[in-house]
């Protein structure tokens, strides 16, 4: 038997089989385009694995629904896209603060508003980052295929499990809908150790002294989840130093495994004049560009593509700013994950923006059309 | 039964007290009721969970000595929907306000009832937002006064049980703080039952409602809920101009019903003899 088996899957699919490999074993959600494809593999799939689908009754009950699955201890996944991910917005907060692991999918589509329900848009960047009140951290992830999609779920789904923080995964329309080939291993070969199954001694359920299991309810330890700031046992409180603490801790946690959490990938030449630095299906136009640029052309071009888009990779631009005169930032919006970029280069080079938002991809042209800017 | 002082230190987390509550609130009364109902049930602490919404009520799940889990407002439903599901050996008590479940919470509370899912929501409905400082709910009877409504309220009220009656639920109960006894042995009742059990427990707010409303503290109140009160088998033999005014207490229907979760687990483990035959 081979260990992987290569399956021709179309990327909300493989959104669903990367969580059902991962361990997922709930879902909650409620219908909307361009995402239903996700909750109807899931209708198909987990009751047949003993697992849980429900369609709840609006976007928010969906997301309330996930938390508490995951409270009683099983994987738990929501999926859906713009207007569903600003109902989400308060209960995604409450499992940041409540530390709850889940993963949120939205799979976006052109805003504001009802927008263009078909058309791919990536104007969900800042709300993914700042969609919920208060200053928490947050993870995102933005896939560039039907491939990445698989594994970044899994990477999603364990990354919430250890670090006990929602997940957001971003994808493009046209990576929900597009087929491509995902090479699937063995059902079970790559999740990760159910780190609650081994509670120690003198478990709390928010220890400040690092990670810490969450135990699920019905197992004997008596605690309390709230979305008030709370001690180390989960009961509410005002006292200012505390308070400190725990916001400190929420986003420590996310410092702290930093490496584990992001993923970026570079091609191109070494020491590149302009680099590109883009995200999701912006990734594949600039992947194009850059074939023809570097690898026909010679020209000192480079890609800089994000899977992980929060917390920032700032480093990693910064990193290629001290090579490159150009950062060239390609996204599908008026100018999004552009700021961060400028924030990230300090001055170090010249930060470029290339935004189309008519509903439609940014193609390898255009982006050829700015690399002759700079190049011969 | 053990005596009551035992039951406190059992399943009350007695350092957190005192509790937020003002003076003269019945939530006390009703979450004292509940402890006794959970005890009655005969229930396993660690199979126990209170799940709560947002407000004055929903700060109960804090006092108690389960897993307790306090969420955010409206959707206290929705979140012990997924947990039942998750774990459907957990004994679920819901405990809700008047605004939290009825506003806010209206949807959630619709299709619990409608997916007959064996939860139990206790309702603690005093008329009014008490945490906000006294905002009118959609149980607030008609005409009377609340800080946005300083001149009395024109919005009709919903009869709660009815609603739940009309979505699906399959038990449905009322009972006063002015008769604790009696409202222990409704949530055992609705604990007892399969399916999603409504109780509302009624509850004087002297502070945020009865002071606007002019209807003194909270012994005047208490006292006027007892005297106002029926027990649902004298109601019967009462006409409708008799009852005008009248709490109804007692159980108000109860029906049995095919239990969501119960549907959902057989349906898997048939899916599962499917698939090994």
């Amino acid at each position: 038997m081979p260990d992987v088996k290569p399956v021709l899957m179309q990327g909300n699919e493989a959104c669903a089989e990367g969580a059902i490999t991962a361990g997922v074993r709930f879902y909650a959600g409620y219908p909307i385009t361009p995402s239903t494809e996700i909750a109807e593999y899931m209708a198909e799939k987990l009751p047949r694995l003993g697992g849980v689908f429900i369609q709840m009754e609006d976007e928010i009950a969906s997301m309330a629904a996930v938390i508490g699955a995951s409270i009683g201890g099983k994987r738990a996944l929501t999926a859906t896209s713009g207007p569903g991910f600003s109902l989400k917005q308060e209960n995604l907060g409450y499992a940041i603060m409540a530390e709850i692991p889940c993963v949120v999918v939205n799979v976006q589509r052109m805003g504001p508003s009802t927008g263009v329900p078909t058309a791919p848009s990536q104007g969900d960047v800042m709300q993914a980052r700042w969609g919920t009140h208060g200053d928490h951290p947050i993870i995102v992830f933005s896939p560039a295929s039907v491939y990445e999609t698989f594994y970044l779920t899994i990477a999603a789904v364990n990354l919430s499990q250890k670090l006990r923080q929602p997940v957001v995964l971003l994808l493009d329309e046209v990576v929900g809908h597009m087929r491509e080939k995902v090479l699937i291993p063995e059902m079970g070969k790559l999740m990760v150790e159910k780190i609650s199954d081994q509670v120690p001694p003198d478990w709390k359920p928010y220890d400040d002294k690092g990670l810490t299991p969450l135990v699920p309810f019905g197992s004997g330890h008596f605690y309390h989840v709230t979305g008030l700031y709370h001690d180390e046992f989960g009961f509410p409180t005002g006292e200012p130093a505390v308070v400190s603490r725990v916001l400190d801790r929420l986003h420590n946690k996310l410092e702290q495994y930093r490496h584990e959490i992001t993923f970026t990938n570079y091609i191109g030449h070494k020491e590149p004049r302009v680099g590109i630095v883009t995200y999701g299906c912006t990734v594949r136009s600039a992947r194009a560009a850059v074939k023809k640029a570097y690898w026909q052309n010679r020209w000192p071009v480079g890609l800089l593509s994000l899977q992980t888009i929060w917390p920032f990779p700032d480093k990693e631009v910064e990193a290629l700013a001290r090579q490159a005169d150009i950062i060239l930032v390609p996204e599908m919006n008026r100018g999004q994950l552009v700021g961060e970029v400028e924030r990230s280069v300090r001055g170090q080079a010249e930060v470029v923006p290339l935004n189309r938002y008519d509903g439609e991809m940014i193609t390898p042209d255009q982006i050829m059309e700015q690399l002759r800017r700079w190049l011969p | 039964m053990a005596p009551i002082e035992q039951l406190n230190l059992d399943f009350l987390r007695t350092k957190k007290l005192p509790h937020i509550w003002c003076p003269g609130c019945g939530n006390g009364i009703v979450t004292a009721a509940l402890v006794r109902a959970i005890v009655r049930a005969g229930y396993d602490q660690r199979d126990v969970v209170i799940v709560s919404g947002i407000g004055c009520s929903s700060r109960a799940a804090g006092y108690l000595n389960f897993n307790t889990l306090h969420t955010t407002h409206g959707r206290a439903l929705a979140f012990a929907t997924g947990l039942k599901m998750a774990r459907p050996q957990l004994k679920i008590f819901v405990i809700m306000g008047d605004g939290d479940c009825s506003a806010i919470g209206g949807n959630h509370f619709i299709h619990a009832a409608r997916r007959n899912i064996d939860l139990n929501a206790v309702i603690i409905n005093n008329y009014i937002y008490g945490m906000t400082g006294g905002q009118h709910s959609p149980l607030t009877p008609l005409g009377k006064k609340a800080t946005t409504a300083p001149l009395g309220t024109l919005e009709r009220p919903f009869e709660l049980l009815e609603l739940a009656r009309g979505a699906g639920a399959t038990f449905g109960a009322r009972g006063i703080a002015a008769q604790p006894r009696q409202l222990e042995q409704l949530i055992a009742r609705g604990a007892a039952h399969k399916g999603f059990s409504v109780i509302e427990a009624l509850s004087p707010c002297p502070v945020a409602y009865g002071r606007r409303n002019k209807q003194g503290g909270a012994v005047e109140m208490l006292k006027a809920m007892k005297e106002n009160a029926v027990s649902v088998e004298r109601a019967s033999n009462m006409d409708a101009q008799a009852l005008a005014g009248k709490i109804i207490t007692g159980v108000i229907f109860t029906r049995e019903d095919p239990e969501f979760c119960e549907l959902y687990y057989q349906l898997i483990e048939q899916e599962s003899k499917k698939n090994s035959n």
